[in-house]
């Protein structure tokens, strides 16, 4: 049954399908979420469903192994959780909304097409469809200050992206003309076999420049504070998700093609992490605005996933999956907040979050363990994810990278204690108390039990990801 | 697991962890703030009686490590869950456990807001603080050591006094800052070990290079010197006293910043013997500065809880001197200052909180002459300053004298030091005593003032029960750690090396 291979991309397709006819019936946005929802569920069962699928199809262009389909099955679940969140995308107009869920839906496809690609086109056009229904998501805000900022979101994440785009492009050019295919099974031997050939180690770090864009490694970084500030708090929410891990899951299987890695690659990737966590932590100290703080510890906590990337091992490789999961989770967790506390869609600067404890105890809560846990504070998931993350490093002798990666964890503490000091020691401005729905509290206790869970018995999830990761290898 | 005594019954040591993290679950349930409260102290109360046992049970004859448990967690990495007590950290497990307690019961008229979260935070406080004691497994001690700071941070945010803000954020920033290059050294551990483990016992008989153990020796020291806190990183620690709830003071006082000291104990002497020898000179001079120095600036102040604070610096330093002159008569005085210092200071603490509750101010000189109106709350008061003092009859005495006997064997010259320590601190609690219980002419008027009640009196009366206990029959305490303190020395002495560096660098 060669068709259950494809079945999640299939029933999301189909999704995607059933919104656009919405859109041109002119539904309303009720309508379009209902559908989405139903769309974004299906695919969680179906995913959980193929999980044990495996094969290629389309002439071997795509496969599906057990790596893929835990991502699929992560992202199913992470776009969910995002429908959830903005299940009332104050800022988007009702009449475009059903566009906006089918772009929604479209990006997600793409991802889950991207992890699957087995060969550079595939894997090319399927970053396009993911990126390019980004690009749309972005400026879809109403323009409540009439100063277009949206706009310049997009602009700037358009041009970066195809910046990237083009880097990589002209990457897949080199590893072509040094491997003569563009399948990973053929490319995989012959590049690691001449892995000390510069014109080898330009190709795979031009390619990786893409998945750096996606996961906003310094110097693809600009355009992120400018985008999660610019877009809606529900696009963002997406945007500071589910590309995250597909790009983490993508970068690790970029690197396989240079595995072990040599000492230049190396030192390159080690140079571009120290970079990102180093700016992206200095720079969140002074936001004011939550989101834009949170992309800039974005930057930084992409860094980190690099860390593992750069070991070129197995274990490594599986930290960084494992890190990049547990930060979609705790993202999630902070854009629930946000999205809440926002009355009708404008951005929160750090000080609207004044007396959360009393306004909305749960949020607060929340928000609570997702800064904690970002910070790397025991026992949540970005401790364990760290932890590995290190040890890795270590045990492959960069003591200071370990080290320095260390002194950015102490640097970054201070802005997301800064944030928990807003919610829970100051007085509230307006005493309004904020009304959540019965999704938003399950989602919400959900986030807090998966991020204390991951955390706290890292062992399944580890094991399952070094599984995923040697079926690469 | 040569190193572990596995308890075949029931696990004590799993229920001590876990009670109070269970009995938090289910306050969140509780309905109003009188069952929070009532909730809380049954809790803590049965995690003190199932700590009784260990008591009874310890086997004082072996320095293994007892009532073990251990169980594999992240097989990958090869990380347990090991659990175990040994002399070392028996008596620093049933203090926390009898403290716990009454820091509910002395917190049950000053929390007025927010009570069910006041408690939640304690219980958690407790599992972490009990974790950290118990565990054998670095990884788990380091989870639990941090864990700790959120709780600890929301006590003093949430319902500490006028500049929490300030005082919250130094304190996290501080600890956490202090504890990132504990990771990287507990890593590099784990991949320099072989076998590689994480497991603290093991790698005590790992025998490092000279060099590696001076790296991880500073790393370890930072953090456990921030917490103790040792001289010249103890700003975060006044700051903190001051605006902490008294639940949080009392916290802080008697078993965070014990954790600093345990940490010398468990880790730096064991692990890297060798750099600890050639870093003891500088450790001990510290420790005298920070004697000297807790005394005089305690000497000076006029709140009544930043005196007791700067008085903790002192008496920590002492604490870190009886360890670091590494003799039998040093260690074991430490490990009782310890215990000490955690009843004395903590019931210190609550009686300032008792009289802020009256008089809403810590300021000695608004409190002056409270004697008249409280005869009772003197009364405690004073035998906890006496204690405080090392008045002999009460526990200090013996701690302290231990200690002093354990400096004077090691160096005449340091010891010497370190006897104006103890002059100061009869001097600013006689200061303390006198200002507070009569006064001078001008006393504020205090007027309707009423004397400690029954539930006050029930908080402050165990702690006095051990003060003269300890004080008048100190043999059961140091029985049971005697031997533990013995074989934790022959590890120190087991490493030669570092020996003639260390006399030569002595004064």
């Amino acid at each position: 049954m060669k068709v259950l291979l494809f079945l999640p991309e299939l029933f999301m397709l189909l999704g995607i399908l059933v919104l656009f006819n919405l859109s041109v019936a002119r539904a309303d946005g009720r309508q379009a979420r209902t559908a989405a929802l139903i769309f974004a569920f299906g695919t969680v069962l179906l995913s959980f469903f193929c999980l044990g699928q495996e094969g290629t199809i389309f002439f071997a262009a795509y496969q599906v192994d057990l790596f893929s389909q835990v991502i699929k099955l992560i992202l199913s679940l992470g776009l969910s959780a995002v429908l959830i969140i903005g299940r009332n995308p104050k800022d988007i107009e009702d009449s475009i909304r059903p566009e906006y869920y089918l772009f929604l839906l479209g990006s997600t496809t793409g991802l889950m097409m991207l992890i699957s690609s087995a060969e550079l086109l595939t894997m090319f056009m399927a970053l396009e469809l993911s990126s390019f229904c980004l690009y749309l998501l972005v400026p879809m805000r109403d323009d409540r200050q009439g100063l277009r900022i949206q706009m310049e979101a997009a602009v700037k994440y358009v041009i970066f992206g195809v910046v990237a785009s083009g880097v990589m492009l002209f990457g897949m050019s080199y590893l072509f003309a040094m491997s003569g295919s563009t399948h990973f099974s053929v490319m995989l031997p012959a590049l690691v076999a001449m892995l000390d050939n510069p014109a080898v180690m330009v190709g795979v770090v031009m390619v990786m420049a893409g998945f750096f864009y996606k996961l906003a490694i310094f110097p693809f970084h600009f355009w992120v504070p400018d985008v999660y500030q610019g877009a809606s708090n529900e696009t963002t929410t997406f945007i500071a998700s589910l590309p995250k891990i597909a790009a983490a899951a993508m970068l690790v299987k970029i690197s396989t093609l240079a595995t072990p890695g040599n000492s230049t690659l190396v030192s390159l990737l080690t140079v571009l992490a120290l970079l990102s966590m180093f700016y992206g932590n200095l720079s969140a100290l002074v936001q004011k605005d939550i989101k834009r703080m949170l992309g800039f510890s974005g930057i930084a906590h992409a860094g980190f996933i690099l860390v593992g990337v750069l070991t070129f091992g197995e274990a490594g490789y599986a930290a960084a999956l494992y890190y990049a999961t547990g930060y979609v989770v705790m993202s999630l967790a902070c854009f629930l907040v946000i999205c809440n506390v926002s009355r009708d869609g404008e951005n929160v600067r750090i000080d609207d979050l004044s007396g959360l404890h009393q306004r909305a105890p749960l949020l607060a809560l929340i928000l609570a363990v997702g800064m904690f846990a970002l910070a790397g504070i025991p026992p949540f998931v970005g401790f364990m994810g760290k932890f590995m993350l290190l040890t890795n490093a270590l045990s492959q002798g960069y003591l200071m990278l370990v080290i320095l990666a260390a002194i950015n964890t102490a640097i970054a503490i201070y802005y997301y204690l800064s944030v928990v000091r807003v919610a829970y020691t100051t007085e509230p401005e307006s005493p309004a108390a904020i009304q959540l729905d019965g999704s938003t509290k399950i989602l919400g206790i959900a986030l807090i039990l998966v991020i204390i869970a991951l955390g706290v018995m890292p062992g399944q999830a580890l094991d399952l990801a070094a599984t995923a990761v040697r079926t690469l290898l | 697991m040569d190193f572990l005594l596995i308890n075949q019954g029931f696990p004590y040591l799993s229920t001590l962890v876990f009670l109070p993290l269970l009995g938090a679950l289910l306050l969140l349930a509780m309905p109003g703030d009188n069952a929070c409260r009532s909730w809380s102290l049954i809790v803590t109360v049965l995690t003190a009686l199932i700590s009784l046992p260990l008591f009874f049970l310890f086997d004082s004859s072996t320095h293994l490590y007892q009532f073990g448990e251990h169980r594999s967690w992240i097989t990958a990495w090869n990380i347990n869950y090991t659990l175990g007590v040994d002399g070392i950290s028996l008596l620093l497990v049933l203090m926390t456990t009898l403290i716990m307690p009454l820091c509910v019961l002395g917190s049950w008229r000053y929390i007025q807001k927010r009570v069910k979260e006041f408690m939640f935070c304690l219980l958690l406080m407790e599992t972490a603080m009990l974790g950290v004691f118990m565990a054998l497994d670095i990884v788990l001690f380091y989870i639990f050591w941090e864990a700790m700071l959120i709780p600890m941070y929301l006590l003093i945010a949430v319902w500490g006094g006028p500049r929490k803000m300030y005082a919250s954020i130094k304190f996290f920033l501080y600890t956490l800052a202090g504890s990132v290059m504990l990771l990287v050294a507990i890593i590099a551990l784990f991949l320099t070990s072989e076998p590689q483990t994480f497991s603290i016992p093991m790698l005590m008989e790992q025998g490092f290079s000279t060099t590696f153990q001076i790296w991880v020796f500073l790393a370890f020291f930072l953090a456990f010197a921030i917490k103790v806190p040792m001289f010249p990183f103890h700003t975060w620690l006044p700051a903190a006293h001051v605006e902490a709830p008294t639940a949080g003071s009392v916290i802080l006082a008697s078993v965070l910043l014990k954790m600093g000291t345990y940490g010398f104990l468990r880790f730096c002497l064991p692990i890297t013997p060798e750099a600890t020898l050639i870093f003891m000179p500088y450790i001990l001079w510290l420790s005298i500065i920070g004697i000297l120095y807790g005394g005089f600036t305690a000497l000076a102040q006029e709140d009544m809880k930043k005196l007791i604070a700067y008085s903790s610096v002192g008496h920590m330093g002492f604490v870190t001197l009886g360890i670091f002159v590494l003799n039998t008569q040093g260690v074991e005085g430490a490990i009782l200052q310890m215990i000490n210092h955690g009843i004395t200071t903590g019931a210190l603490f609550f009686c300032v909180g008792m009289l802020y509750e009256r008089t809403h101010s810590r300021e000695l000189a608004l409190n002056a002459g409270v004697g008249r109106f409280m005869p009772l709350y003197v009364v405690f008061l004073g035998f906890f300053s006496l204690s405080s003092l090392a008045f002999p009859g009460t526990n200090s005495f013996v701690g302290e004298l231990m200690i002093l006997v354990g400096g004077f064997n090691h160096s005449i010259l340091l010891a010497a030091f370190a006897i104006p320590g103890a002059v100061l601190a009869a001097a600013y609690m006689f200061r303390l005593l006198q200002r507070v219980i009569w006064g001078g002419t001008d006393n504020p008027s205090h007027h309707g003032l009423l004397d400690i009640n029954v539930r006050e009196i029930a908080v402050l009366a165990p702690l006095l029960l051990f003060v003269f206990w300890i004080g008048l029959s100190p043999a059961p305490f140091l029985e049971v750690m005697q031997v533990s303190v013995a074989h934790l020395l022959e590890q120190v002495g087991a490493a030669n090396g570092g020996m003639t560096l260390s006399q030569l660098l002595l004064p």
